[in-house]
């Protein structure tokens, strides 16, 4: 058979993820020190896991309401309320999903067709290009710039909206930057938008992943905002729950509706022994996520400091858990960079160029990992950077 | 201070400008605290965790129950006092329940740990009866895991 003419034409000229790039060559090497993955090194915390071990254990084995378990739907409308100052009716206007990931695809697949455009500030982490294409769409990126801590300015925005302009992705606490847009910077973009028909995809799911002291805002408890805003959100990020897959979109009522309806067809309901646990780190898992995020915040600063120590430009991330440096001074690419990081010194790191062009120059460490890995990993990596300054003089 | 301590519990040899990155305070800070928590007693001593059986020395470790007879006025503490000083004693405790010290001990072989207690412990006064415990294999130990690397089952990408 010709698979290729069977082929999606879309899907068949997608670009792979550039994260799992180098994952092959990676393993098949001894000692590597990786510092690129984007998933906590803590396992869930017990209680969390504990209730959904008694969910299995009582038989709790069916499948849940379409939207999720009640329950759930009331725990998460209750922690986005006390975290973030925003009411949503739990009955209608929330929705459990198989993580983040199917709430950012479903909010694309029900507002987007062929001729819409999808504004996507860059770097940014690399699903959203690929589903809006998938749901017929344009991306339009927005490039973010280090010089304005890569934030998203209202005049780059303004300059990218078309007629055409259907959804703005806002993806902040940003991955692979660490950029934080606080209150005023929402504003500015609020500001823009006011008087719109266009939507925001706010994918918070590293909301509470902030650090320096002021807490997360979310777009929709920016005035006039809620009303356009799609909050997608999970449990991978904050409560070390990647595995359960397991996240949540609070939404309008008329659009979380709709994604309902997609998300029954396409996966019935999120797991049951996933929704069961989530419950209680909805309910009993702040300390937890203060507990993770002070760990966090330690190996951030560390990190930051090891890699200007070692003449790298560092923009201070503010949220979520990678650091973004420059690798310039040594002469590389991106792509050169991190293939002879890997080569040379057995560390692994991802390319700024796997979150879209702009990233070129720029390196994506992560810092879910212990202090002594660090170290290490920041021991082979500033010799790697001393040799290339080296051979440049 | 909590949080430095909490650092330092994880990984005594990073130095203090490493802690005052981690902690966002100056060195100075750092160190200021260090003394205070020295001095207060807090801070006991710095040490390695070392798995012996990685290297070329033999050692052996026991537990051993004790229970005493305490004395009038200074209760338990004289014959902890006691016991403490001898070298090969690693850590002992006074316990709830069944018997009254627990003591880990330390020695290059189960005969060295046989004869310490027979010779030295089970002879001292107030000793009523000891039971020793040969610790066969330690998978963790001061927070740290001895059985198997910690592998980090996330991949490597």
């Amino acid at each position: 058979m010709d698979y290729q003419k069977l082929l999606n034409k879309t899907i068949a000229d997608m670009k792979p993820s550039g994260i799992r790039r180098f994952f092959d060559i990676a393993n098949e090497m001894e000692e590597v020190i990786s510092l690129s993955i984007g998933e906590p090194d803590f396992s869930t915390p017990f209680h969390i896991r504990e209730k959904g071990i008694e969910s299995l254990e009582k038989g709790k084995t069916w499948y849940t309401p379409n939207a999720g378990l009640m329950a759930l739907r009331e725990a998460i409308a209750g922690y986005v309320k006390r975290h973030y100052a925003v009411e949503y009716d739990a009955k209608t206007e929330v929705l459990v999903t198989v993580g983040g990931s199917e709430g950012i695809d479903l909010c694309m697949r029900t507002v987007l067709q062929a001729g819409d455009e999808v504004l996507i500030p860059e770097p940014s982490f690399v699903c959203y290009k690929p589903l809006a294409e998938m749901a017929g769409a344009t991306a339009v990126p927005i490039i973010t710039k280090a010089e304005d801590a890569f934030r998203l300015t209202p005049e780059a925005l303004k300059a990218a909206i078309t007629p055409r302009t259907k959804l703005l992705v806002l993806p902040f606490p940003n991955n692979p930057t660490g950029a934080v847009m606080r209150r005023e910077h929402l504003e500015a973009i609020a500001d823009v938008l006011r008087g719109t028909d266009i939507l925001v995809l706010s994918d918070e799911i590293y909301g509470d992943l902030t650090y320096g002291g002021t807490e997360h805002v979310s777009f929709a408890a920016i005035p006039d905002m809620w009303e356009r805003t799609v909050l997608v959100s999970g449990f991978s990020k904050a409560f070390a729950m990647t595995g359960w897959r397991l996240g949540y979109v609070c939404a309008p009522a008329p659009l979380c509706k709709m994604m309902t309806k997609l998300h029954q067809y396409a996966l019935m309901c999120a797991p049951t022994t996933a929704q069961h646990a989530a419950i209680e780190a909805m309910n009993h898992g702040d300390e937890d996520v203060v507990t993770m995020r002070a760990d966090y915040d330690a190996r951030r600063r560390f990190i930051v400091k090891e890699l200007r120590d070692m003449g790298l430009y560092c923009f201070e991330p503010e949220g979520a858990f990678y650091v973004f440096p420059s690798v310039a001074v040594t002469g590389l690419s991106s792509e050169e960079f991190c293939h002879r990081l890997l080569l040379e010194k057995h560390v692994a790191v991802v390319p700024g160029t796997a979150f879209g062009d702009c990233g070129e120059g720029f390196v994506r460490i992560s810092y879910c990992y212990s202090i002594r890995h660090i170290t290490e990993a920041m021991r082979r990596m500033r010799e790697f950077v001393t040799e290339c300054k080296e051979k440049r003089i | 201070m909590d949080k430095l301590l909490k650092l330092l519990d994880e990984n005594a040899r990073l130095t203090d400008a490493q802690l005052a990155t981690m902690l966002d305070c100056s060195e100075e800070e750092v160190r200021a605290q260090i003394a205070a928590l020295e001095k207060s007693g807090a801070i006991r001593a710095y040490k390695a965790v070392v798995d012996w059986d990685k290297t070329d020395r033999q050692n052996v470790t026991a537990i051993i129950e004790l229970k005493v007879t305490p004395r009038r006025d200074v209760g338990f503490e004289s014959i902890a006092e006691q016991v403490m000083a001898f070298d090969e004693v690693e850590s002992v405790y006074l316990m709830s329940g069944g018997y009254d010290l627990s003591v880990r001990v330390n020695g290059r072989s189960f005969q060295d740990i046989a004869a310490f207690v027979a010779k030295r412990l089970s002879t001292l006064d107030s000793v009523i009866s000891t039971a020793t415990h040969f610790v066969l294999r330690r998978y963790k130990d001061n927070n740290v895991m001895f059985l198997g690397e910690n592998q980090d089952e996330r991949g490597i990408m």
